[in-house]
């Protein structure tokens, strides 16, 4: 019992900075724009929020950088995708290489610097049952935040005139014109909710998750958040589920590992991905339904003077 | 600035930033000590490391190695560094452009160098090249190693010691040889001193991943291991222990900053003596072919970091072991010595090297088995 207690602890640590930037990604993504650049955002979210935390010793003050950070970022990408109207899978990738590199030299003088101690996270009262309290309620608050704006986002995207609008604009952004919905404005609001997604999903995993800096902390987890979306068919519930099954299975191969079953590492290593996959994909067979959830306009540039 | 000028200012960041960096680091030239000494140009020496300098870890203690040399041969050395090497293509084009701007010895700090290190070296016979923790030589390539196993059997002790729960935890990167050594090493070290001791591994199939680091330590501590160490690069597991009082046994660098109170002792790594022999062998032109596998009489490894709370009985007993291997009396891998499974691996004496570098087992008070694939 108390294993598995443990076990859920570690997916929803483990799932929450996916979680996070996956969210960012499909409100981008619902929207009609692809940004590749998430590892980057969520690299440079990263080392602002650590430095923040490291220099005024709060930890909100580093999550709230860390956002203001991706949000930063991702005014970068639409100045370039919708301002100039740049190919949005080069200009992803470049913000994905540009972060890597801007962050690595920024965290130079960080590198091996401890962050103050943190008072424990968790709801006061509930954290201290057995079992149940470690499981669930000795989170740090953020990763309930990431669940609820699951939830909001959700019922955002299909129970509001708002969700309505941004899922026009990503589905036809001619006939959204028409109708006179502001088609790129819709969409930079939607790069900076995306941006500010990945900067806390970044900034959590400097400063709650690791806590520490060091070149290339996030290790790909901003790719694996992107192909997360387009396995859960851009679903928020499918997000969610895709998110902690990563996470999930991550810590089952640890876990096992250290129970002592045999396992070849190479599977050890490919096993979280292959979950993940093969469970999304079973969801998501059916090819009307992809079709369906899939942005149509996923990846176009929108001019609305031509 | 003008949208060009931005352009062309961005395009510069990312290049400094992305890919490699290199950074020339020449010792400023002092009042020349012997006038015959300045009159030779400095020996330009190459370093390639496979991952960022760092505050700690591998990489960061063959810097440490690199300045002390630096150091030591003042005026008659400059040396180059280029960081962030991956193994592969990209590393023999590093080596070859160091050789071709004129270093004359060239260090090449990563197991996966090795082949790029051999082809360059063939090209470039007046340049002298060292490889460390390889096994392949060539008339100009030499090769380096530590017996970290030496530090972790001590670092066994001190952990069996303190673990108040008798479940030690490792987190281990790929099942190759050397971490193997070091893994029975340290259950070896710990069943020394309590036979009751029992050590679990995570495996994480990377070097580096902090976050996978810190996960794999959490899942050990949660499954009853209150010392961890690891064998990856970066100081997660050590920060993961201090954050849930728990202990923890560094490795590479000194960690006490990231566990002022978890970590019980740190094994390290020292490169700098040998770095300063070779470079002085190459501008004495006596450097030859003679690889080394240096332990703690070396000075490659030592145990630094003691925590206060280690008893002094037990600091005493680690340092009088520390003495036996450095006069050659002790070898951590001494017979009988049984595998897992109880089939005896050693009936008496000493391991051989050749037995050492193919270690493919776990010795007992090892729980679990050796993932298949190593190597």
């Amino acid at each position: 019992m108390e294993a598995i207690g443990t076990l859920i602890a570690f997916t929803m640590n483990a799932g929450t900075p996916l979680l996070l930037a996956a969210i960012g990604i499909l409100i981008n993504e619902r929207s009609g724009v692809v940004n590749l650049g998430t590892e980057g955002m969520m690299l440079v979210a990263a080392v602002v929020g650590f430095a923040v935390t490291l220099n005024t010793g709060h930890y909100v003050a580093g999550l709230v950088a860390g956002g203001f950070a991706g949000v930063l970022m991702a005014m970068l990408f639409a100045a370039l995708v919708i301002g100039l109207r740049a190919n949005q899978f080069a200009a992803g990738l470049a913000l994905a290489l540009f972060g890597a590199g801007v962050s690595a030299f920024i965290g130079l003088a960080l590198q091996g610097e401890p962050l103050p101690t943190r008072s424990p996270d968790g709801v006061p009262l509930l954290r201290n049952l057995p079992i149940v309290g470690p499981a669930l309620f000795a989170h740090h608050w953020l990763v309930y935040f990431a669940l609820v704006l699951t939830f909001a986002v959700s019922w955002f995207l299909f129970r509001t005139r708002g969700g309505l609008i941004l899922r026009a604009v990503g589905e036809s952004p001619e006939s959204a014109h028409a109708l006179g919905h502001p088609v790129l404005r819709v969409r930079c609001l939607a790069l900076a909710f995306g941006g500010a997604c990945a900067g806390l999903a970044g900034a959590y995993m400097s400063t709650i998750y690791t806590p520490l800096w060091s070149d290339g902390l996030v290790a790909g987890r901003g790719w694996i958040a992107l192909a997360l979306v387009t396995f859960a068919t851009w679903r928020p519930g499918r997000v969610l589920l895709g998110a902690y099954l990563f996470g999930g299975v991550t810590m089952l191969q640890f876990y096992l590992q250290a129970q002592g079953v045999e396992v070849a590492t190479q599977w050890l290593a490919m096993t979280p991905y292959v979950a993940t996959i093969v469970v999304l994909v079973l969801i998501s067979r059916n090819p009307r339904w992809i079709r369906l959830n899939m942005p149509a306009s996923l990846g176009k540039s929108f001019s609305p003077n031509v | 600035m003008h949208a060009l000028g931005k352009l062309i200012a961005l395009t510069a960041m990312i290049a400094m930033a992305g890919g490699c960096g290199k950074k020339e680091e020449s010792v400023p030239k002092p009042e020349p000590v012997k006038p015959a000494a300045a009159a030779q140009p400095p020996l330009k020496v190459g370093f390639v490391y496979v991952s960022p300098v760092g505050d700690a870890g591998w990489t960061a203690q063959h810097n440490a190695g690199r300045e002390q040399m630096a150091k030591a041969l003042g005026p008659r050395v400059s040396t180059t560094l280029v960081e962030k090497v991956p193994e592969g293509a990209d590393a023999e084009r590093v080596i070859r452009d160091l050789a071709q701007q004129g270093h004359k010895l060239i260090f090449t700090t990563s197991f996966g160098y090795m082949n790029p290190t051999l082809k360059v070296a063939d090209e470039f016979k007046g340049v002298n090249f060292e490889h460390a923790t390889g096994y392949k030589t060539a008339p100009n390539v030499n090769t380096y190693n530590a017996r970290f196993y030496e530090g972790r059997y001590l670092a066994g002790m001190i952990a069996g010691r303190m673990s108040k729960t008798g479940t030690l935890g490792y987190v281990a990167a790929f099942p190759i040889p050397e971490v193997l050594q070091g893994i029975n090493a340290f259950v070896l070290g710990a069943r020394a001193v309590n036979p009751k001791v029992q050590l679990r591994v995570v495996w994480i199939s990377t070097w580096y991943d902090p976050g996978k680091e810190r996960d794999a330590a959490n899942t050990l501590m949660g499954q009853g291991a209150d010392v961890i160490t690891h064998h990856t690069d970066s100081t997660a597991v050590v920060a993961a222990a201090e954050e849930k009082k728990k202990m923890a046994v560094a490795y590479h660098s000194n960690m006490a900053k990231f566990g002022p109170t978890a970590q019980l002792v740190a094994v390290t790594h020292h490169w700098g003596n040998y770095y300063t022999h070779r470079a002085q062998a190459a501008l004495d032109n006596t450097w030859k072919v003679a690889p080394v596998w240096g332990g703690i009489s070396e000075g490659f490894i030592k145990l630094e970091g003691y925590s206060d709370k280690l008893p002094k009985e037990l600091v005493e007993a680690v340092k009088a072991r520390e003495s036996e291997l450095m006069s050659g009396k002790f070898h951590p891998f001494t017979g009988p010595i049984k595998s897992q499974d109880g089939k005896e691996i050693l009936a008496s004496g000493p391991m051989s090297n050749d037995q050492l570098q193919a270690m493919n087992y776990y010795v007992e008070g090892v729980i679990g088995k050796v993932p298949v694939g190593g190597n």
